[in-house]
């Protein structure tokens, strides 16, 4: 395909559209909410009244106000309706056709709106992810041409490099070099993994972009594919998220179908195709040498690292893994440029993140903000603070491998080293907010059951380790605790953090650490040998 | 099978496929798929036991899985869990007595936003409260009964 | 073949490329402690013991599946070391029933070895106590789940030297187990060729030959080895 005919596809598929389009969030949560119903009701109310050539009713991705669901937004007037349900519709329709509706909506000002700045949920909401056309509408596909037919693999990763881009996932890895890591190898066989197995409880971000953007992802992986020399790509994808695998099962289908996918892409000699693996549950798999045994049909056990899934990664080839934001925001870099994208951000911390909200929080749902937002900005402004008045408590990211940042942290600016600093860890964007009702060493439990559950049983510390400290919370939250369990649980996380095999148990300690670290006093109060009534027994830190 | 041309790799795959048509994983299925793939029993029955999603006994003829992750936790998911084991009398894991309804929870199902979820045979459901969880599973069972 | 040289615990060391640090350290007399790893069997790096600190790397490395580079300064047997391996011991005596004085390995078990050489006095977690089985329904071997340290010797042994992977791990965490084919009893396996490498690879009295009473259990380990040079390299070395 030439780029007239890309550019032919767009300009029909903009033709087609209908002056006046509502667009409906059909992502697993407005799914959940019934939007399909009243999407059903909405066609038929506009067929009914003759308005189907002037009114169009579209499936989106996700609208990412999640706790108004189900979302409608209509075009051009770009009126979001909140919490419709089948009985709105006809007013709906009617209000977008010139009347009135008692519909609720949404104020465009509204900060959880505003504050958004999207480069992965740019089309998140707009375009329809079920049909190709209406992704190459909105430019899609033609960064990958650009790059096929006019650059060289070293040029795009310098590109990635320059652009200062850093893994999604958790770490923080800068990606231009991974790639680059891969890319220099000499094999003939190397792969592009996107690792898709979202399992951080409380987290949805990569869950709403598959399913709001699937084909963001095919681009992605095929520009990291061409860049880095590998002619197949897999994506491992949780099997709790049926949406995801039947949109994404759908995309790669039409990608192939116009030739995105296959052999001789865009008539360059670069073949790329994508494969989907359905996870089992099993968190751990979310580890990238537990995850490539997954792919192999093995059990999801990590290995020691060196070395790399760089050099020796799937069936012993090189191996390129990235998690889904990351190849998410590849097609607009290569689109918009290096330069571009290093604008946005902190000096270490290039571009946006992705973060879902949820908890005990007014607005739940998916933003996008620029790296060093501040945690307040995120929580009290757009989050709209905790829900009836409360007031928060503490604030969860990175989930059962991050922390608990109190509220007197809030000012803490989003980005890896200022979490980090603070206890916690980006994460994969994950955002819970806790207020006053919730015990710290209940949370502290909850993640600590989590791992224990999770853990793989391979390394002997994380299997042994993190049973023996679930116990010693259960004790302490029981009321049976005494200090010097405290000592042995500080003693068990030093253990996990320094010894275990892989990422789970290594950060399995993170959640127990920050409790400790900033609400020591609610441990202290639950022990049988606290001071009395609650008062702060002494310890070294609080004595001169 | 065949559409995996019978690789050893694409054991998992073969596993959920073995699932979704006979709805759990009996060993003589696990027997034949060693076979037919080519691999040994012991790592068909060490893959089947480590992932969550596959179960080697028969379910219940509905399920109900409550969302414990974090999102959920925090907003009471657990007391949806105690209100059907009260009522129920089975434990997370377990199938009540007449076989209709496999009580399960699930590390996250990704719908934090409209936190506690629960998936009913399938369908997530938001704003789980004890009520309406053990009203849906009396009209589960109360159809089993008619 | 290259060689490269290292500093162990302050001493200075010649050593061949392709060897990692533990193979180095025991060629200059040097001992690190060590439980999943048995010689003649592929590396897995799981029991965490043999972990060493190494100058310029953040974290601990096991000793057995690093390879030995060019000026490396690794220490062996920190302070910090030291505390760790004892924790892990104790944590593996925690986790199932080990009770030495009724077992056949006694006097001849590597944990137990483990115990004195970490100076394991006493045992400060809490002892878990789960319900193991014991299956004694092979006419000549045994194996008692209580004593497993889930190393995956046996698992090793029996897939990569004697090639018929019958052994593998079910479930995951704590709850993992060893097991044979589909989780039968060993006697109706039909992949065993009771060949007795798995009992040869037990660190403990786990895997045991039947007929054994307490501390009767020794085990002739060199074969393992004999069996491995001969295969690899077609070497008769008794």
């Amino acid at each position: 395909m030439e780029l007239p005919e890309l550019h032919q596809i767009a300009e029909k598929e903009r033709a087609s559209q209908k002056p006046i389009r509502l667009r409906i969030c059909v992502a697993a949560g407005c799914q959940s909410s019934g939007s399909l119903a009243v999407k059903k009701k909405l066609e038929d109310t506009v067929k009914e009244a003759g308005l189907s050539d002037k009114v169009q009713v579209v499936g989106v991705g996700c609208l990412k106000m999640c706790s108004q669901g189900p979302l409608v937004q209509a075009d051009p007037t770009q009126t979001l309706y909140a919490k419709v349900d089948e009985t709105q519709a006809a007013g709906l329709v009617g209000a977008v056709n010139g009347g009135h509706c008692h519909c609720a909506t949404v104020d465009p000002n509204d900060p959880f709106l505003a504050h958004q700045f999207s480069i992965v949920l740019e089309n998140s909401g707009l375009i329809d992810p079920e049909r190709i056309e209406s992704y190459i509408a909105a430019e899609g596909y033609e960064g990958l041409y650009h790059v096929l037919r006019e650059k060289t693999p070293t040029e795009i990763v310098e590109t990635v490099i320059k652009s200062g881009l850093r893994g999604r996932g958790g770490a923080g890895y800068p990606t231009g070099l991974k790639w680059a890591l891969v890319a220099k190898m000499q094999s003939p066989r190397k792969f592009v993994v996107c690792n898709a197995d979202e399992g951080d409880p409380g987290a949805f971000m990569d869950r709403s972009v598959l399913e709001s953007d699937p084909h963001r992802i095919l681009e992605g992986m095929a520009i990291a594919g061409y860049a880095i020399g590998a002619t197949q790509g897999y994506i491992y994808v949780r099997g709790e998220y049926p949406l995801a695998i039947k949109r994404l099962q759908g995309a790669i289908r039409q990608a192939k179908r116009l030739g995105m996918l296959g052999g001789h892409i865009f008539e360059s000699p670069f073949d790329f195709n994508i494969d989907l693996r359905i996870g089992a549950g099993a968190f751990v798999c979310g580890e990238e040498t537990a995850l490539m045994a997954s792919i192999e049909g093995r059990r999801g056990q990590p290995r020691p690292r060196p070395p790399f899934p760089a050099e020796s990664g799937l069936w012993g080839q090189p191996t390129l893994i990235n998690n889904v934001e990351t190849f998410a925001n590849i097609p607009t870099l290569i689109r918009k440029g290096a330069d571009w994208f290093s604008a946005i951000g902190t000096e270490k911390s290039k571009g946006t993140k992705v973060f879902a909200l949820a908890g005990k929080i007014t607005n739940t749902g998916l933003i996008e903000v620029p790296m060093g937002t501040t945690l307040r900005r995120i929580v009290e402004e757009m989050g709209g603070g905790v829900e009836n008045g409360g007031t928060v408590k503490a604030v969860q990211t990175g989930g059962p491998s991050g922390g608990c940042i109190p509220a007197d942290k809030l000012d803490t600016p989003v980005d890896y080293e200022s979490l980090a600093a603070i206890g916690s860890i980006m994460g994969s964007g994950g955002m819970i907010v806790m207020d006053q009702s919730t015990n710290m060493v209940d949370v502290a439990r909850f993640f600590m059951e989590f791992c224990m559950d999770e853990s793989c049983g391979k390394c002997a510390p994380c299997r042994a380790g993190t049973v023996q400290m679930y116990r010693l919370l259960s004790k302490i939250r029981e009321g049976r605790g005494t200090q010097q369990d405290i000592d042995m649980l500080n003693g068990l996380c030093d253990l996990l953090r320094n010894t275990s095999l892989c990422g789970l148990g290594q950060t399995a300690p993170n959640p127990t650490l920050s409790t400790l670290r900033y609400f020591r006093h609610e441990y202290e109060q639950l022990l049988t040998d606290s001071t009395v009534n609650g008062q702060l027994p002494k310890h070294p830190a609080n004595t001169t | 099978m065949k559409r995996h041309q019978y690789q050893a790799d694409s054991l998992i795959e073969v596993l959920h496929s073995a699932q979704q048509l006979f709805g759990y994983l009996e060993d003589g299925l696990l027997l034949y798929i060693a076979h037919s793939l080519h691999v040994p029993p012991s790592r068909v029955y060490g893959v089947a036991t480590f992932y969550h999603f596959f179960s080697l006994k028969p379910q219940g003829k509905h399920s109900c899985v409550i969302c414990l992750g974090t999102a959920c936790y925090v907003k009471g998911a657990t007391q949806l869990v105690d209100a059907i084991s009260q009522t129920y009398g089975i434990k997370a894991g377990q199938t009540s007595e007449d076989g209709q309804v496999s009580l399960l929870t699930a590390r996250c199902v990704g719908a934090c936003g409209i936190a506690p979820a629960v998936v009913y045979d399938g369908t997530v459901s938001g704003h789980g409260t004890s009520e309406n969880v053990i009203e849906k599973l009396k009209g589960w069972r109360e159809d089993g009964a008619a | 073949m290259a060689v490269k040289t290292l500093t162990i615990d302050d001493q200075l060391i010649s050593a061949r490329e392709e060897q990692t640090v533990l193979e180095a350290a025991r060629e200059a007399g040097i001992s690190i402690p060590t439980l999943c790893e048995l010689h003649g069997l592929g590396d897995i790096g799981a029991c965490r013991l043999c972990l060493v600190e190494v100058t310029g790397i953040a974290k601990l490395q096991p000793a057995c599946t690093t390879r030995v580079a060019e000026g490396m300064v690794v220490v062996t047997n920190s302070q910090r070391l030291q505390n760790y391996r004892r924790m892990i011991v104790e944590l593996l005596f925690a986790e199932r029933n080990h009770i030495c004085a009724v077992c056949v390995a006694n006097g001849h078990c590597e944990l137990q070895d483990l115990g004195l050489a970490v100076g394991m006095d006493h045992v400060r977690y809490e002892y878990l106590s789960p319900q193991c089985q014991v299956d004694l329904s092979h006419e000549r071997f045994g194996v008692d789940h209580n004593r497993c340290v889930l190393c995956m010797r046996c698992v090793r042994a029996c897939d990569e030297i004697e090639g018929a992977h019958t052994w593998d791990v079910m479930g995951r965490g704590t709850a993992s187990r060893v097991i044979t084919d589909l989780k039968q009893p060993w006697g109706e396996s039909q992949s065993c060729t009771s060949c007795g490498k798995c009992v040869l690879a037990c660190p403990t009295g786990a895997i045991f030959r039947r007929g054994s009473t307490v501390s009767e259990m020794e085990r002739d380990r060199w074969q393992l080895d004999f069996i491995v040079t001969a295969r690899e390299k077609k070497q008769w070395i008794i």
